[in-house]
């Protein structure tokens, strides 16, 4: 039995988007869609995350942010591309100053598309990363009883 | 002797889940408040259970044994209280456990976290002098310092000291770190300053720091049933409408500053304390 996936927190960061994927995700915690039903907190704290929710697409300035939060989250964790600009690049992709998705600086779990992604994908793309983060778990478990 | 040892014993086991399980009720009522649904009543094991499956990763190894130290001597606080122990002793214990509380924050090395300590150093200095003078209130109610002698006397304390009650509820807002007083940290994860003390804390400590969250609030409300101790069922209301008070506070508030809560901490303990504990001296 495995508790991850009753009480993933979020920590939520905007890479460099218009906002509007950003807002998105805070409607999700609001109480018209209230992810807190499922245990889900969002902490804005790296050290206390499961889930990463990034938004927008990683240009020069955000990219050491992007990889220093992720490394402070302690595993198992697992990172969720919210918006088009966070999957690939969007309509920023040829921008000079952008890295392109979230994918070019840190692995990604999920994808979730849309300008701006719409509450109920991002809710679906948040359950579809927390089958991922049990099996992160069960094999860090696993990994763990080898050691010993 | 047999009976405080069961008291004790039983504490320590059953302390975390009615902890958790009021924790549960609150975020569900809390949710209601906000027009939500909420978490399951259980949500705040699944924390705890979720906070343990997570990697161990610590700043320092000191972090560990503070926030191991903490919960330690608050168990050993709640412990001491339900076995009908030196009230006094419960006090100081409760302070000590905190100290290693704030030396936990103070050796994970962060700015937030040291912020954090110190607003958590500041909550002490609040709730401290009201602390002393229920202790003093409890000892001129009834002639003695010892849980178990308050508990048993015939007529409910609450009647002989209303005023130390009323200070007493006051500054359960602080030590339950709700709002307007959750300076610290907050038991939900807001924000701002990230999360005060526990920000540099991960997985397995924080799993800890919750646990000792759950056997304080346990210990907090049965303070507040010491006052009603002779008629139970009165002190089990007792705590049902102060601890949804402290819902309604906490929901219907915002964080004040640090001033603030130390002067109307202090005032409230002042007046409240001191005027109680007058009119019992001249009588």
């Amino acid at each position: 039995m495995s508790y991850i996936t009753k009480s993933p927190w979020i920590i939520h960061y905007d890479g460099s988007s218009c906002n509007g994927c950003d807002i998105e995700v805070l409607a999700c915690l609001t109480p018209l869609y209230d992810l807190e039903r499922f245990g889900i907190v969002n902490t804005g704290n790296p050290k206390h995350a499961d889930v990463f929710l990034i938004t927008g697409g990683i240009n020069e300035q955000s990219r050491a942010v992007v990889k220093n939060t992720y490394e402070q989250m302690p595993d198992p964790k697992v990172v969720v591309a919210v918006g088009i600009c966070a999957t690939s690049g969007g309509v920023f992709r040829e921008c000079y100053n952008i890295m392109g998705g979230v994918d070019t600086v840190i692995p990604v779990d999920v994808y979730v598309p849309g300008c701006a992604a719409r509450p109920e994908s991002i809710i679906d793309g948040v359950v579809r990363a927390l089958g991922i983060l049990e099996a992160k778990r069960a094999k860090m478990a696993e990994q763990e009883g080898k050691k010993q | 002797m047999i009976e405080e040892i069961i008291f004790a014993i039983g504490f320590i086991i059953l302390a975390p889940f009615i902890g958790a399980l009021i924790g549960g009720i609150d975020r569900k009522v809390t949710a209601r408040m906000q027009g939500r649904v909420g978490p399951p009543v259980l949500q705040p094991l699944y924390d705890i259970f979720k906070l343990f499956e997570k990697e161990k990763a610590v700043v320092r190894n000191e972090v560990n044994f503070y926030i191991f130290s903490y919960l330690i001597f608050v168990v050993f606080t709640g412990a001491l209280f339900f076995s009908g122990g030196d009230i006094l002793l419960v006090i100081f214990a409760l302070t000590l456990a905190h100290a290693f509380l704030i030396l936990g924050a103070y050796a994970a090395v962060s700015p937030y976290s040291h912020v954090g300590a110190e607003r958590e150093l500041l909550q002490l200095m609040a709730v401290e002098p009201m602390l002393i003078l229920a202790a003093t209130g409890f000892y001129m109610a009834t002639g003695s310092f010892a849980v178990k002698d308050i508990a048993l006397w015939p007529e409910p304390v609450v009647l002989t000291i209303p005023l130390i009650f009323v200070g007493i509820v006051y500054v359960l807002t602080i030590k339950l770190r709700k709002s307007p007083f959750d300076l610290a940290t907050t038991h939900h994860a807001h924000q701002e300053l990230v999360k005060g003390l526990t920000t540099e804390f991960a997985g397995p400590t924080l799993g800890m720091v919750e646990i000792a969250h759950l056997y304080e609030t346990v210990f907090f409300l049965g303070i507040v049933w010491l006052f009603f101790a002779s008629m139970p069922w009165v002190g089990l209301a007792a705590v049902i409408v102060v601890y949804f008070l402290e819902i309604l506070v906490d929901n219907t508030t915002t964080r004040v500053r640090w001033q603030v809560m130390l002067r109307s901490a202090w005032l409230v303990a002042l007046v409240a304390g001191a005027i109680n504990l007058g009119v019992l001296a001249l009588l």
